[in-house]
């Protein structure tokens, strides 16, 4: 009997890897199915390579002015009409997209940088650090993201005709991240305590593994989902404020052309002319929700309760 | 024979209990409260004791994953405590984990591979970059586990397999020490035999010593050579299998082993219950005197107030160490001598071999899968890791409603 | 004594059969419909019960002896559950056609359940008190004070110290033990002729295990009870059952009165089982496991669902389903029960 048995537990050849199926790999196959994530995928797709080459999109020139030919309404010419200054409003809104993006793109990449790092240290390590980096994380969360930036910008105004334009977007991407990093770090901060006390972080230290080594191999990895749909989502904010700030003329300010500074140009002929409003507007609107459906498809995919 | 491989030495871990709105120490939970014992060489030291009593903490402290208030371990002839950074790495190659909980205890994000080989990624001078790879395949094998499967994920195997895992990482760097902290209490009765099976064949091939801690007297009595009940963070008796469980002298013991059900129908109604009132009280406020005397049955006044050494108190044949001041053996469980009796393998096996890890499941989940998890959640020692105690219901089973506000 | 502690039931409309017939489970099935597939949790359990009988419902994890249990209270999610055929009767009565409205109506005053977890399966909002009584506002109509008196009684039955004093009190101050007999309270408040304990005493330690397996034994013999008592445990079903099914992949593989089962048993599986429990009450013992897992219910093999793990398992056995038959005074659904019993 046990003879046979042990004949029956040789290995099998071609057995090798099964299907290895990790987290990433299962929110991936779910992504897949969800017709949200495509709709959004192909919208920032479209908006990122606006910003990166508006020549696809427009072969107009932005900053030309026709001072003959203001306040058009859209026509085969120009097709979203021309603005009060004679400027093609189509030309400007795509080249419009690229302060958006980046502002968005890279203020979500330092937030989820600083936030995540501080709030990996906080909850890592606990104790006393843990409550002073925590009191600093809860000041700057209590000012709000728009009166921070706001306060910040005016503080140190621009220069619109010395200032070069990656300064200025720099400068907003700056501000952004100092009043945004906190609520990245609470959540961050938040998920390393829930991964912690996991066995295989104590199995670990048992093992002599270095502080470094279990953030890098075992929490890391266990807490960064929730901080990256949160940075995905929040992409979306980002953009408005930017251009909230340019809208009240301390972001991003004429000649640089950026979708605030359109809807703050289009005000003064809002009643007559609502059609200088309604473009960048929608474009910004679009901007936003593709990332806040991004941020929620990828949600859904990491979250297994809602699978 | 009598060679010492670790000496524990008057232990204590205290957890401050914070309160007030200045978050001051308002009180300690008496976790481990004095303990003390020895390991031999190759031998299993069991640890039995209900929830709260400490024996989880107690693990985790001489592993040293929590500093102790106070005591010294000395681990072959090292005093474990007073080692720094790399003496201390280097030591823990020579004292090793395995943890209950087959879910929580593996890197969900981690191949089997990655897991069983991260041992040699910390200490990477105990195998060469070129061999690890045949290292853990050999240790899987000797885990009885498919050593094909060492690119799968944790959540590919069952809890059983699971277990087998934490046992290959805890025995990869061959150390002479295996602390098991309730290894086999959230799998199902026919896979614990197999795990159990398998420590034991660990053990002899590799000479190793465990610290077996369980709430479970039946597996406890199987694996040990010498067993440690615990109570409020004491020890209150401590002997070689055969007397605490054939002449257990500390009314504790006694009524631990009358509780325990035997799988013998025709003796019911036959053995003697003790049935024990109350529960145990919070570690946090400890009675008096000896910590039992609240819920004893023999409990005199002068229990309140004599606190009962752990010392060698006779127990009928001998004497083995009671902490009772009114020590006398009992006999509770009649105990039949089966070394004879032959396995009938027609129905059951000794062989520690996963033959399901062999099969062509293609990974598919077994059964067992998700009542584990669940069930290893509710299973066993709640007694938590780390950073806690300022929740005290989770590590106290009972304290008078009273003192407890509702509103938390 | 019985008067004492009963409550002003009114009398049940329903009356066990002649027999002493309380519940009777009639070749169900249960499937779980998911993305991986069809899980067949029950196939064809058949079982009954009497008054004042302990049945054990003894299995693994994912043996379905759970799903057994929701499925006679009702209270299993469907979908994704679904029950493709069977019957459970409960005093002659249907329990899976008849109306919702009827169906709650015993649950409660003629069949109650146990949990596992006492802590989760309380209302941590609510003074335990208030719990308790609530059975008493819903089905008895009962104002809050007299419901309230009547949750102090229980709570004294149930012995929980100073029953007066922490009616008001709330689940998370009392320990595990004490939150299960406030779930055994809540059980037993409607006087019902069935009592399902699912893993009644699993998250307990052996100490408080020992009370309160000693207090559901109580009650039982005072009321009266049919009790199905779910459960891994085979020390706890030798100490209190009379009678035990022994549930694998969904099927009952075997069936006897419990000295029978213990000391002659009748399937390879319960042979192994008891061959794999460690013994508080031997030493020098060779522990054997049955070795491999129970199946993946979405793939049971064919023929005899237990023919993998099996050490007997001949070709018959991977090819043909073994029927559920008596053999002696016990049942077993084996192809060679008579070899396991005799051997």
């Amino acid at each position: 009997m046990t003879d046979s048995l042990a004949v029956s537990v040789q290995p099998t050849a071609g057995d090798d890897v099964g299907e290895a199926r990790s987290l990433a790999q299962d929110a991936w196959r779910s992504l897949r199915k969800n017709k949200l994530f495509w709709i959004s995928v192909a919208l920032i797709t479209v908006f990122v390579l606006m910003a990166i080459w508006p020549s696809l999109f427009t072969r107009t020139d932005p900053t030309f002015g026709d001072i003959n030919n203001v306040r058009a309404t859209p026509s085969g010419d120009a097709w979203f009409g021309t603005d009060t200054q004679g400027y093609d409003i189509f030309a400007r809104t795509i080249y419009g997209a690229r302060a958006s993006i980046i502002v968005g793109i890279l203020t979500s990449l330092t937030t989820l940088l600083v936030g995540g790092a501080i709030g990996i240290i906080a909850g890592f390590y606990g104790g006393w650090i843990d409550a002073v980096v925590s009191r600093i994380t809860d000041i700057f969360f209590a000012i709000p993201l728009l009166l921070g930036g706001i306060l910040f910008m005016s503080s140190f105004p621009n220069n619109p005709q010395s200032t070069p334009y990656f300064v200025i977007v720099g400068k907003v991407v700056l501000t952004l991240t100092i009043f945004g990093w906190p609520s990245i770090a609470r959540l961050m901060r938040s998920s390393v305590l829930q991964v912690k006390p996991n066995e295989y972080v104590l199995a670990a230290r048992a093992l002599g593994a270095s502080p470094w080594r279990i953030i890098r191999s075992h929490i890391l990895p266990n807490a960064l989902a929730p901080a990256i749909v949160v940075s995905t989502i929040n992409l979306g904010a980002y953009i408005v404020a930017e251009a909230t700030l340019s809208f009240l003329g301390i972001g991003l300010t004429p000649p640089a052309i950026s979708w605030g500074v359109a809807i703050s140009d289009a005000l003064v002929a809002v009643r007559t002319y609502p059609h200088i409003l309604l473009f960048p507007s929608l474009f910004l609107s679009l901007a936003v929700l593709a990332f806040i459906l991004l941020g929620d498809a990828v949600r859904d995919a990491f979250d297994p309760k809602s699978r | 024979m009598a060679d010492v491989i670790l000496k524990a030495d008057n232990l204590y871990k205290h957890y401050p209990i914070k309160g007030g709105v200045l978050r001051t120490t308002v009180g300690h939970v008496k976790a481990v409260d004095g303990v003390s014992f020895e390991l031999q060489r190759g031998e299993t030291l069991g640890i039995v004791g209900e929830s709260g009593c400490g024996k989880s903490t107690l693990g985790r402290v001489l592993m040293r994953l929590e500093e102790p208030t106070s005591g010294t371990v000395n681990f072959d002839g090292v005093d474990m405590y007073s080692q720094g950074g790399s003496a201390m790495r280097k030591l823990r190659r020579d004292i090793q984990i395995v943890f209950q909980d087959p879910y929580t205890s593996l890197n969900p994000r981690k191949t089997v591979g990655d897991i069983i080989g991260e041992p040699f990624e910390i200490h990477p001078d105990v195998v060469p970059k070129g061999g690890r790879k045949k290292a853990v395949q050999e240790l899987l094998e000797m885990v009885g586990l498919n050593p094909e499967h060492i690119n799968r994920y944790p959540h590919q195997f069952s809890g059983g397999q699971r277990q087998r895992i934490g046992i290959a990482r805890g025995i990869a760097l061959r150390p002479k020490v295996l602390i098991c902290d309730e290894p086999v209490s959230a799998l199902d009765v026919s896979v614990q035999a197999q795990v159990i099976n398998l420590m034991e064949k660990l053990q002899d091939e590799l000479g190793l010593s465990y610290i077996f801690i369980a709430h479970d007297l039946s597996v406890v009595r199987h694996i040990s050579d010498r067993v440690g009940v615990m109570y409020l963070g004491r020890m209150v008796e401590l002997g070689t299998e055969e007397e605490i469980y054939q002449r257990p002298t500390h009314p504790y013991t006694q009524a631990l082993l009358s509780a325990v059900p035997v799988p013998d129908p025709t003796m019911r109604g036959k053995r003697e219950q003790i049935v024990l009132t109350g529960d145990v009280p919070s570690p946090a406020n400890p009675p008096s005197g000896c910590r039992f005397h609240t819920r004893c049955f023999k409990a005199q006044d002068r229990c309140k107030v004599d606190d009962p050494e752990l010392v060698n108190r006779p127990d009928g044949a001998g004497e083995h160490r009671s902490a009772c001041l009114f020590a006398e053996p009992r006999v509770i469980v009649e105990t039949v001598d089966v070394s004879d009796v032959e396995v009938d393998t027609r129905f059951a096996t000794t062989d520690v071999v996963d033959i399901d890890a062999f099969g062509d499941d293609e990974g598919v989940l077994p059964a067992d899968a998700t009542t584990v998890q669940q069930r290893s959640q509710v299973v066993g020692e709640s007694e938590g890791p780390l950073d806690r105690p300022t929740d005290t219901t989770r590590l106290v089973d009972d304290e008078p409603a009273e003192h407890r506000d509702p509103r938390v | 004594m019985t008067t004492t502690t009963k409550s002003v039931a009114p009398a049940s409309e329903y009356k066990p059969g002649a027999d002493g017939r309380l519940l009777q489970v009639d070749d169900l099935y249960v499937e779980f419909h998911t993305a991986e597939g069809v899980a067949k949790a029950i196939n064809g359990v058949s079982f009954d019960l009497r008054q004042g009988e302990t049945l054990a419902i003894l299995g693994e994890s994912g043996s379905g002896k759970s799903v057994t249990a929701q499925a006679i209270m009702g209270i299993l999610d469907m979908p994704p559950a679904v029950i493709p055929s069977g019957a459970i009767r409960y005093c002659g009565q249907d329990l899976l056609t008849m109306p919702d409205e009827q169906r709650r109506k015993i649950r409660g005053p003629e069949i109650s359940m146990i949990f596992q977890d006492a802590l989760s399966s309380l209302n941590p909002t609510f003074p335990v008190g208030w719990q308790i009584g609530e059975m008493f506002r819903q089905h008895r109509g009962m104002n809050k004070s007299d419901a309230y008196a009547q949750a102090v009684r229980l709570m004294e039955r149930v012995a929980i110290p100073g029953a007066k004093d922490r009616v008001k009190n709330y689940p998370h101050q009392f320990s595990g033990g004490m939150r299960q007999r406030i779930m055994i309270a809540m059980a037993i408040a409607l006087d019902p002729a069935v009592l399902i304990a699912d893993e009644p005493t699993t998250a307990l330690d052996v100490t408080v295990q020992a009370q309160i397996m000693a207090l559901l034994a109580e009650l039982q013999e005072e009321r009266q009870m049919g009790l199905i008592l779910i459960t891994h445990d085979l020390g706890v079903v030798a100490d209190v059952a009379d009678r035990a099914s022994v549930m694998y992949a969904g099927r009952i593989v075997a069936q006897a009165g419990i000295e029978d089962l213990y000391a002659r048993p009748a399937h390879p599986y319960t042979r192994g089982l008891l061959e794999s429990i460690p013994r508080l009450d031997q030493k020098g013992q060779t522990l054997a496991a049955i070795g491999g897992l129970p199946p993946n219910l979405t793939r049971i093999p064919p023929g005899c669902t237990f023919n993998p793990r099996c050490r007997m398992a001949q070709d018959i056995c991977r090819t043909e389903e073994p029927a559920l038959r008596v053999i002696g005074n016990q049942e077993s659904r084996c192809h060679f029960a008579e070899e396991v019993l005799n051997g």
